[in-house]
């Protein structure tokens, strides 16, 4: 074979396009003026609460006469913050959620891949889980309680409820989305049915997939509340519901905070984990 | 470089006998070619020439196995075709390389789906990236990449599973004029090393006239093949080949075939995997 022709070609065709490519770019850190702006927005939004709450603030349709004041909130947390109960409470909740979450990711990205990829699976199990998707967490508390044997697992059932929707649909129109010229292109290579979903049905959804999972995250935090009503004894959720029980209102408050921080908390570490595992998402690459 | 081609002996002959293919569905089907005969000897270079939407594509998509016949049959060296395979190659207009591997990993696709081990598929996938000039680009993903570069990778990913036959759909058709040129000629290098079937469709005269062997004119449509013009220029062709007098007299004929109809507004391209939106099947 003639290779010479070819080999003096090759670098003069790489050279000319070589510049046009895009480099791979860091995303710079938010600049100080919009860091300073969303600091700002959290103190404005603080001190209104503070005017609002100390004034006894009564606006007819909403009032804010029973509402704890920010520095009363602060006392309470600090009390609970000082209390041996704090870390029991974060940890069953968050064995909860962890458990319903994982559980929840297993079947909804299954499900979701088999509905959003064959139509027999779609009608099949759509229909069901239609019906079930508009069924809100509390209204599953007294089935929950009879169909499994312990309340711990009724309550990881419930946050269960929370996530699986949410994750299930994203996966659904993710691997709904997969370009067809992607698969007949990998079917032409050689893939086969499996291969297929293995390297091009999956990262392809893999971003939906896990857009569905950062937000059943907060939403498994969403039913935790109502899943720890039937708790005995620990938990954020039940700390919540147990305050408001004993009329307790610093206390709803710094459970209500509470839940917020850890299911903002929970749902960034679902994404950071997204982005790790999606290399070719970062930033100055098109996908 | 025999290490890449260690079946230069195969052979690779195309038949289309009675070929009809249909797009659509009830009442909105219609026919997008019609009788097609035509058979393609091993290793031939053939340029599919005709009007957009003449179904030059639409045959394409039903040698590579995505669209069946509604009538006639494909065949490969006298094996009907039955589905996508990789013993015949697809290079489409837009690039088909999956955005979540590096490029290396793209080329090296085909080996993994026929269970070539990860050392030996990548270094195959490294030989086949030096031929189109890419191996510096190796680590680097499809995005990252000029137009020219992606279709060089897809050309490189789609040889390295040593097709009997390459068929490609206006490859270049979405290159600047200055990159198109440089991969004309680098696709009939790698032709001259790799020899396999190759059957290009194109719009572009200069294009089908500058690579093929042989060129084939397409009617509009339903797509019937008016022409088959045998080019004798000798190779290896240099790009004064386009001003030699014989080159122009046939770009003549070819621009008399392809003359519009008459003052209808051209239609819409048809890709190889049938009408858009249709898709080509659920995984």
């Amino acid at each position: 074979m003639s290779s010479a022709a070819i080999d003096a070609a090759v670098p003069a065709l790489a050279a000319p396009s070589a510049p046009g490519h895009r480099r791979l770019a860091h995303r710079p850190g938010l600049p100080l003026r919009r860091l300073a702006l969303r600091a700002g927005a959290l103190g404005l939004g603080l001190l209104g609460w503070h005017l609002a709450a100390s004034h006894r603030l009564d606006l007819g349709l909403v009032t804010f006469r029973n509402v704890p004041a920010p520095l009363d909130v602060a006392r309470a947390l600090s009390a609970l913050v000082q209390s041996p109960k704090l870390g029991a409470h974060i940890g069953a909740s968050l064995g909860r959620v962890l458990g319903g979450f994982l559980v929840a990711l297993a079947a909804g990205v299954g499900l979701g891949l088999a509905i959003g990829r064959s139509r027999t699976a779609r009608d099949l199990l759509l229909p069901p889980l239609e019906v079930l998707r508009p069924i809100p967490a509390v209204a599953w508390i007294p089935l929950a309680i009879l169909m499994f044997p312990s309340s711990e697992l009724s309550m990881v059932f419930i946050t269960f409820t929370g996530a699986l929707f949410p994750i299930l649909l994203n996966t659904v129109h993710g691997a709904e989305g997969v370009s067809p010229r992607l698969v007949a292109s990998a079917r032409s290579l050689g893939a086969r049915r499996w291969a297929i979903l293995r390297e091009v049905v999956i990262p392809s959804a893999a971003q939906s997939i896990v857009t569905g999972a950062a937000i059943g995250m907060g939403t498994a935090w969403f039913c935790l509340v109502t899943a720890e009503m039937i708790s005995g004894q620990y938990g954020i959720g039940y700390f919540t519901w147990e305050a408001y029980t004993l009329q307790n209102y610093d206390d709803i408050v710094v459970g209500m905070l509470l839940i917020g921080l850890l299911g903002m908390g929970s749902s960034a570490l679902v994404r950071a984990a997204g982005r790790l595992a999606m290399p070719w998402t970062r930033a100055g690459i098109r996908s | 470089m025999s290490t890449l081609a260690t079946s230069a002996a195969r052979a690779g002959r195309i038949e289309l006998a009675d070929v009809a293919i249909r797009l659509g569905q009830g009442e909105a089907a219609f026919d997008v070619v019609e009788s097609v005969r035509l058979a393609i000897p091993a290793r031939q270079f053939v340029c599919l020439l005709g009007p957009s939407g003449c179904g030059k594509s639409t045959l394409l998509g039903a040698l590579a196995g995505h669209l069946a016949p509604s009538r006639g049959r494909v065949s490969l060296d006298g094996e009907t075709v039955a589905g996508p395979d990789p013993e015949r190659g697809i290079v489409f207009q837009q690039h088909t390389l999956l955005p979540w591997k590096r490029v290396i990993e793209n080329v090296a696709f085909g080996p993994k789906m026929r269970g070539l081990p990860k050392a030996e598929r990548l270094a195959r996938a490294r030989a086949f990236l030096a031929l189109v000039g890419l191996e510096d680009f190796a680590e680097r993903y499809p995005d990252e990449l000029s137009g020219g570069m992606q279709q060089r990778v897809e050309i490189a990913r789609v040889l390295i599973n040593e097709p009997r036959v390459l068929l490609m759909d206006e490859p270049f058709g979405a290159l600047d004029a200055q990159t198109r040129l440089m991969m004309q000629e680098m696709l009939l290098d790698l032709w001259t090393r790799l020899p396999t079937t190759v059957l290009f469709v194109t719009h572009d005269i200069d294009e089908a006239l500058f690579l093929g062997d042989r060129v084939l004119v397409m009617s509009s449509r339903p797509g019937r093949i008016l022409e088959d013009i045998p080019l004798g220029f000798p190779r290896p062709r240099g790009r004064d080949l386009v001003t030699d007098p014989a080159f122009i007299d046939l770009k003549r004929r070819c621009l008399g075939l392809l003359r519009p109809r008459d003052g209808k507004p051209p239609l819409p391209r048809l890709s190889p995997l049938g009408l858009p939106g249709a898709g080509a099947g659920a995984a």
